[in-house]
């Protein structure tokens, strides 16, 4: 849910980013968290076990300018993707804005990718959304791999609704902005439509 | 989208400035905040020193929203208040209805008091956001809004 303060001349939206475990999630915000201007951010909290998977969420704001005086910040939340955590991501969810889905490209996890894209539809739902109705952009990680399915084979089963698609290898930060700012762009151009 | 947007005028931010100002002297506290369920920061008073705001209110959503869950486990609706006590610095958050006051405060105030006077204070933020959230859902401030009038320029502006 978008939140406009005029006091404070500030619009607030919550981008969340879903996928299978160990799918890069995590990988693509500490990519724009390294490569962003420290003033145009702010701490990346992540609340993760002790072998540095996602308990909880992992979250960073981001500042990307303004429109019209109003500064926008976009908070970037990561759910975590393994199958038991699924209470947890379900908070995650309440109030999002946009949706970037991170799909693991390689073979074996194709199965996780469909399981987890199925998951995100479901907890939306329960949460009154509609994927179909969310700005939302499907990015497919890990294309440096050796064992990765084509790409096109990928979004024919991945892809809902001619949302745009992004090949990215996150570790490296290929496509990792142009998933960022396509999603942005959406919530913004939702935010226009009123 | 499900949710109407939130809309805060510049009134009703002061509105509830006044509250966590009166709050925070009144509970000899640190620093107060309200909150957003979702995380969202909506304002604050008193003294934050370095302290990260933003990060601070999206973890005291989810800390909400966690025990929120783990009461529904057990059979209660909601635990409609938090509590950590730390060594120095304490933190007691109020849950009401989509917001959340978070006081922040150490062993120059009780939990007591600040319990007494949250209590007190709630009731305003509640009148208020159930204005703020009025306002929203009529839409009524959108006579005065300009976003509609945002261009695709302004937006890829703002990634140039």
């Amino acid at each position: 849910m978008t939140f406009i303060n005029y006091a404070s001349r500030e619009i607030n939206c919550k981008i969340v980013y879903y996928g299978p475990g160990l799918c890069g999630k995590t990988t693509n915000l500490q990519y724009i968290y390294d490569s962003t201007a420290p003033q145009a951010k702010g701490k990346l909290i992540s609340l993760a076990t002790e072998t540095d998977r996602t308990l909880f969420f992992d979250f960073m704001p981001l500042e990307l300018g303004t429109v019209r005086g109003f500064k926008t910040r976009f908070h970037l939340y990561t759910v975590p993707g393994q199958v038991y955590y699924d209470a947890s991501r379900k908070l995650i969810l309440k109030g999002v804005d946009g949706v970037v889905f991170v799909a693991d490209s390689q073979e074996e996890r194709m199965d996780a990718n469909i399981e987890s894209l199925y998951n995100l539809e479901e907890n939306l739902q329960s949460q009154g959304y509609n994927l179909l109705d969310l700005p939302y952009v499907l990015q497919l990680n890990k294309r440096d791999l050796p064992n990765v399915i084509p790409t096109d084979e990928l979004s024919a089963e991945l892809a809902r609704k001619g949302e745009p698609v992004f090949e990215a290898t996150a570790s490296q930060g290929v496509g990792v902005f142009d998933t960022l700012k396509a999603v942005a762009k959406q919530v913004l151009t939702e935010l226009r439509k009123g | 989208m499900v949710e109407t947007t939130v809309i805060i005028h510049e009134q009703q931010f002061q509105r509830i400035k006044n509250v966590l100002a009166r709050l925070c002297v009144e509970c000899a506290a640190r620093v107060v905040f309200l909150v957003d369920r979702d995380g969202q920061p909506i304002a604050f008073h008193g003294d934050i020193g370095d302290m990260d705001t933003t990060s601070f209110s999206s973890l005291a959503a989810g800390n909400v929203a966690a025990t929120t869950s783990m009461a529904k486990l057990i059979g209660e609706d909601v635990f409609p208040a938090v509590v950590h006590e730390g060594e120095r610095e304490s933190i007691f958050i109020s849950v009401i209805g989509r917001s959340l006051l978070v006081v922040v405060f150490d062993e120059r105030s009780t939990l007591g008091l600040v319990k007494l006077r949250t209590k007190k204070a709630s009731h305003e933020v509640s009148s208020i956001f159930d204005d703020v959230m009025r306002d929203s859902h009529n839409g009524r401030l959108n006579e005065n809004s300009f976003f509609a009038e945002i261009t695709d320029e302004d937006i890829d502006s703002l990634f140039s």
